[in-house]
C-alpha cells in the first residue's frame, strides 16, 4: 500500500513541478516582453534594456526557470504590476475567503447529496429516485452562472433575503456572514450536489448487486440492516472518492461564483489579472489554485487505494 | 470475437427515442439550424445600436427587447447562435481528431509508444481545465483560434483514453490481424478498420464532450475571456447585460442563459438515450 502511496504522492509532485513549468512558459515566455509590460509604452528602449538586464530577462529560459521557481519557493512572490504591491500581501485575504466559502459549500452539500443519493439507491426506480434522477439531469447540464443568475432574481432581488454582492464578507461575525455569503454558497451546493448524489446511488447500487447482499437479503435481514451494515461500509471508498473529485471540481466552479457575486476571492483575482495581465497575480494564483486541485485529486487517489483491501494489501 | 459480434446485432434492434430523446433532438436540431440560418434571417447587424433606450421592453420593432447598449436582442441572439453552437463542434470535432488519433494510434502501437501517450494524457487530466484555459488566453490572448484550439486540446486527452480503451479490443479482432497480415500501412488500419467500429461507443462520449465545449465556452465569455466584442456568444450576452438584474429588464439577461441551457439539456437528453442505448449510464460518464 505504502508503495502505492508514495508512488501517487510522487506523481502529484511530477504533476505539480510540469504546472510550474506550464506558468513559467505561459507567463514569462510567451507575453512579449515583460520589462516592456512593466514600464508601458511610453518608455525609451534605453530604459527598458536597463530593466531587462535588472530583471536579468537576459539569461538562457531554463536559468530564468530555476531562478523563478526557486524565488517562489523562497516565498519571494513578486509584485503585482498594476499596483506595485507585493503579491503575498493582496492574496492572504483572498485565499482564505475562498477558502471559506469553499468549505460552507461542502458543510450543506455532503450530509444532503449522501443522503438523497442513498434514498435514491434504497428504492431504485422508485418515484423519489426517478424524481432525484430527473431533477439531477438537468442540474447537471445548467451551467453554474445560469443558477447563479435564477438564484440572484429570486432570493436577492425578487423576495430580497439575501444580498447579491458580496463586497467584503465579515467573517468575524459569523451569523452575518453566513448570510452574505449564502447565494454564492448555494450556486456551488447546487452545482455539486447533483453529481454527488447520482455517483453516491451508483456507488451504492453496485455494491447492492454483489453476492453477499444477496446471501444477507436470504438470511432474512430487513433492507435498513443491509444497506446500513453492508453497502455503506463497502461504498465508502469509491464514495470518498467521488467527493474529493467534487471539492476539486469547487477549484473551477468557485472561479465563475466569485465573479458574478463580485465575491473578493482568489477566483476572481484571477480572472481580474488575466484581463489585465498582471502576470506575477497570474502566476501565484494558478499555482495555488493547481495546488489544491492536485491536491485534492491525490487524496481522491489515496482514499480509493485505501478502501480497497486488493489495492491496501498489495505487495 | 462472437461477443463482440453477437452486441453489435443486438445493438441494430435500436430502442425508438422516447419523449425526451425526441425533446432532445429537437433542440438540437434547432441549435443547428439556428447556428447555420440565423445570423441569415436576424434583422439587425450584431453591434447595430437601434434605440436610444437601453432595456427597452419587447415591443413590434424589437421583437425580444434592447440590451444594456440600445441593440437589438434578438439579432444578437440569432447572431451568438452561430458562434456558440460553432465554436463549440468545431472545439470538439478537432479534440476528437486529435484524442482519437493519439487514442487509435496508442491502442495499435502499444508498448512504449502507448506508455508515453497514456502518461501525457493522465499528465493533461491533473490539470483543472479552467485555469489551464486562464492560463493560456493569459499568455495568447482570446481569439477564436485560440478558443477552438485550447478546447480541443482539453478534450484530446479525455477522448485518446475513451478512444484508446474502445480500440484496444478492437485491434485484438481478427480482421485487423488479417489487415495487419495484409500489409496495411498504419493510417490505413486505423482509418479503414478500427475506426468503424468505434463509431458506436464514441457517440455518447461525443455529445458529452459537446456539452462540456458548450458550457465551457460560455463560462469563458461570461468571464469576459472568451468571444470578445463586438461579437458576441450566449454567455458573453450574459455578461454584458448583468446590470439588468439591477434594473429589473431580466429578460435581457435570461434570455442567452436560458438559451444556453436548453441547448445543453437538448444535447444531455440525447447522450441519456444513445447511454441507455448502448448500455452506458450518465452518470458513468461524467466523472471526468
Amino acid at each position: 500500500m505504502f508503495k502505492l502511496i508514495v508512488r501517487r504522492l510522487f506523481l502529484g509532485l511530477l504533476t505539480l513541478l510540469a504546472i510550474t513549468v506550464l506558468v513559467f512558459l505561459g507567463t514569462e515566455i510567451l507575453p512579449g516582453d515583460v520589462a516592456q509590460a512593466i514600464l508601458g509604452q511610453a518608455a525609451t528602449p534605453e530604459t527598458v534594456a536597463a530593466l531587462r538586464e535588472k530583471l536579468g530577462l537576459n539569461a538562457p529560459p531554463w536559468e530564468r526557470y530555476f531562478t523563478w521557481l526557486a524565488n517562489i519557493l523562497a516565498g519571494d512572490l513578486g509584485n503585482s504590476l498594476a499596483n506595485g504591491i507585493p503579491v503575498d500581501r493582496i492574496i492572504g485575504q483572498r485565499i482564505v475567503n475562498t477558502i471559506n466559502l469553499a468549505l460552507y459549500a461542502t458543510v450543506i452539500a455532503l450530509p444532503l447529496s449522501l443522503l438523497l443519493g442513498l434514498l435514491s439507491a434504497a428504492w431504485p426506480e422508485g418515484t423519489f429516485d426517478r424524481m432525484t434522477s430527473s431533477t439531477t439531469v438537468f442540474f447537471i447540464s445548467i451551467p453554474d452562472f445560469v443558477i447563479a443568475i435564477v438564484l440572484i432574481i429570486i432570493f436577492a432581488r425578487e423576495l430580497g433575503w439575501f444580498p447579491s454582492v458580496v463586497h467584503r464578507p465579515r467573517w468575524g461575525d459569523v451569523p452575518v456572514a453566513l448570510g452574505q455569503t449564502f447565494l454564492p454558497m448555494l450556486t456551488l451546493v447546487l452545482t455539486i450536489l447533483a453529481h454527488i448524489i447520482r455517483m453516491t446511488r451508483a456507488a451504492v447500487l453496485d455494491v447492492l448487486k454483489q453476492p453477499y447482499i444477496e446471501m444477507a437479503l436470504l438470511k432474512g435481514a430487513p433492507k435498513s440492516r443491509i444497506i446500513i451494515r453492508h453497502a455503506i461500509p463497502n461504498a465508502l471508498g469509491p464514495i470518498v472518492n467521488v467527493v474529493a473529485l467534487n471539492l476539486a471540481y469547487l477549484v473551477s466552479g468557485v472561479v465563475i461564483v466569485e465573479v458574478i457575486f463580485t465575491y473578493p476571492g482568489l477566483g476572481r483575482l484571477m480572472v481580474d489579472s488575466v484581463i489585465f495581465r498582471d502576470l506575477p497575480l497570474i502566476q501565484v494564483a494558478a499555482l495555488v489554485f493547481c495546488g489544491f486541485y492536485v491536491a485534492l485529486n491525490i487524496s481522491a487517489d489515496v482514499t480509493a487505494i485505501m478502501a480497497n483491501p486488493r489495492l491496501r494489501f498489495a505487495k | 470475437m462472437n461477443r463482440l459480434a453477437g452486441r453489435t446485432r443486438s445493438k441494430r434492434v435500436r430502442p425508438r427515442p422516447d419523449g425526451w430523446a425526441w425533446a432532445g433532438i429537437v433542440i438540437v436540431a434547432a441549435g443547428l439550424l439556428l447556428a447555420v440560418g440565423g445570423p441569415l434571417v436576424a434583422p439587425h447587424e450584431v453591434g447595430a445600436i437601434i434605440s436610444d433606450s437601453n432595456f427597452e421592453a419587447p415591443g413590434i420593432s424589437t421583437l425580444l427587447g434592447t440590451d444594456t447598449l440600445g441593440r437589438d436582442i434578438l439579432s444578437r441572439l440569432l447572431h451568438g447562435a452561430r458562434l456558440t453552437v460553432g465554436v463549440a463542434l468545431a472545439a470538439t470535432v478537432l479534440g476528437f481528431l486529435i484524442g482519437m488519433a493519439a487514442g487509435f494510434s496508442a491502442a495499435e502501437i502499444k508498448g512504449r509508444y502507448d506508455d508515453f501517450m497514456l502518461w501525457l494524457a493522465d499528465m493533461m487530466l491533473s490539470f483543472p481545465p479552467l485555469l489551464l484555459a486562464l492560463i493560456v488566453i493569459a499568455s495568447l490572448s482570446s481569439s477564436l483560434p485560440v478558443l477552438i484550439c485550447t478546447i480541443a486540446v482539453l478534450h484530446a486527452s479525455r477522448v485518446a483514453r475513451v478512444s484508446r480503451a474502445v480500440a484496444m479490443n478492437i485491434a485484438a479482432l481478427e480482421f485487423v490481424e488479417v489487415a495487419r497480415a495484409r500489409g496495411e500501412s498504419l493510417v490505413s488500419i486505423l482509418v479503414r478498420e478500427i475506426w468503424p467500429s468505434t463509431i458506436r461507443p464514441l457517440a455518447v462520449e461525443f455529445g458529452l464532450r459537446l456539452t462540456y465545449s458548450i458550457l465551457f465556452l460560455s463560462s469563458l465569455s461570461f468571464l469576459g475571456l472568451g468571444i470578445q466584442p463586438p461579437d458576441a456568444d450566449w454567455g458573453s450576452m450574459v455578461r454584458e447585460n448583468l446590470n439588468a438584474l439591477q434594473t429589473g429588464a431580466y429578460i435581457a439577461v435570461l434570455l442567452p442563459a436560458f438559451a444556453i441551457a436548453i441547448l445543453t439539456v437538448g444535447v444531455n437528453l440525447i447522450v441519456d438515450w444513445l447511454g441507455a442505448v448502448s448500455g452506458r449510464s450518465i452518470s458513468e460518464e461524467l466523472t471526468g
